[in-house]
């Protein structure tokens, strides 16, 4: 049991961790705002590690004190938002077969953009932020591929260690 | 990789090509309207062939928009992301700056819009 919540809180930390280098080291990309999602890594981990379920909580531990840390109150809303629309398309991923995390993270990486383009939509009230919908399916794509090969290394430490 | 690891990338590039490329969310060709909007209603609106300097105040902080030689861009925020800041200027119909701290929306558009409005009324 101790061992279990050991393995939470130091999920949790890097999880929280990762999103606050992101927010400090930004990637210099011709669209503002598109981050590589590197506490994803972190998630995706729990997620094959631990179990589909111990990782939903240090996904909502992370998106709460992460988005109140370094994007103020209304940051909160989209990104649970792109967190949960991403983790439970990744669950769904997940329990099918012939996926590696590669596809895992690719799913995750699209939803969680819709997440937020659709939380964007009822906050800004404009049309205009679906025309953004091609370009961030593509940033999905490319982001989440990223994450899933870098998940996939780690994976293969971290299960060793665990 | 697996196989469904290929697909899911495939299908993905594809549905967005199709959006793109469809032209139902395609940007169009450059506009002629700079229109603001705070919290979905228009504050204001700049025609694009002059250049000018302005402050829109919202209630959530000030963005400073400048329009030149037919281009918008946000000079400066003070929002803590700066994302609008650093966004590229924008020019094309559809085209949009967003800030979401400040619920700021710079949208491009074209005379079409203004003409059908006419003849609806």
């Amino acid at each position: 049991m101790s061992k279990k919540i050991a393995y939470y809180s130091v999920f949790a930390s890097l999880a929280i961790l990762m999103g606050y280098v992101e927010a400090v080291v930004q990637i210099p990309v011709p669209i503002p705002g598109v981050k590589l999602g590197l506490s994803n890594i972190i998630v995706l981990l729990c997620m094959y590690v631990m179990g589909v379920k111990e990782a939903f909580y240090i996904s909502i531990v992370r998106v709460v004190v992460s988005a109140l840390l370094f994007r103020g109150f209304l940051g909160v809303w989209y990104s649970l938002a792109g967190a949960f629309l991403s983790y439970f398309t990744m669950i769904i991923a997940y329990k099918l077969k012939n996926i590696s995390v590669i596809g895992v993270s690719v799913v995750g990486g699209i939803f969680h953009n819709i997440g937020q383009i659709t939380v964007a939509y009822f906050m800004l009230g404009r049309n205009v932020v679906i025309y953004l919908i091609p370009v961030l399916i593509i940033s999905g794509v490319i982001t989440g591929f990223i994450i899933g090969i870098i998940s996939k290394y780690c994976m293969e430490y971290v299960k060793r260690k665990i | 990789m697996k196989k469904l690891d290929f697909v899911i990338i495939i299908v993905a590039v594809l549905v967005a090509c199709a959006l793109y490329f469809s032209g139902i969310l395609k940007f169009g060709d450059s506009g002629s309207y700079a229109v603001v909007y705070l919290n979905g209603e228009e504050k204001k609106r700049y025609a694009l062939s002059e250049n000018i300097n302005d402050l829109i105040q919202s209630e959530n902080g000030v963005n400073e928009i400048q329009i030149l030689n037919g281009s918008v861009s946000i000079i400066s925020a003070d929002c803590a992301d700066k994302i609008c800041v650093n966004h590229v200027p924008i020019y094309r119909n559809n085209e949009s700056i967003i800030c979401l701290p400040h619920k700021m929306v710079v949208e491009i558009q074209n005379d079409d819009k203004k003409y059908i409005d006419a003849v609806t009324n």
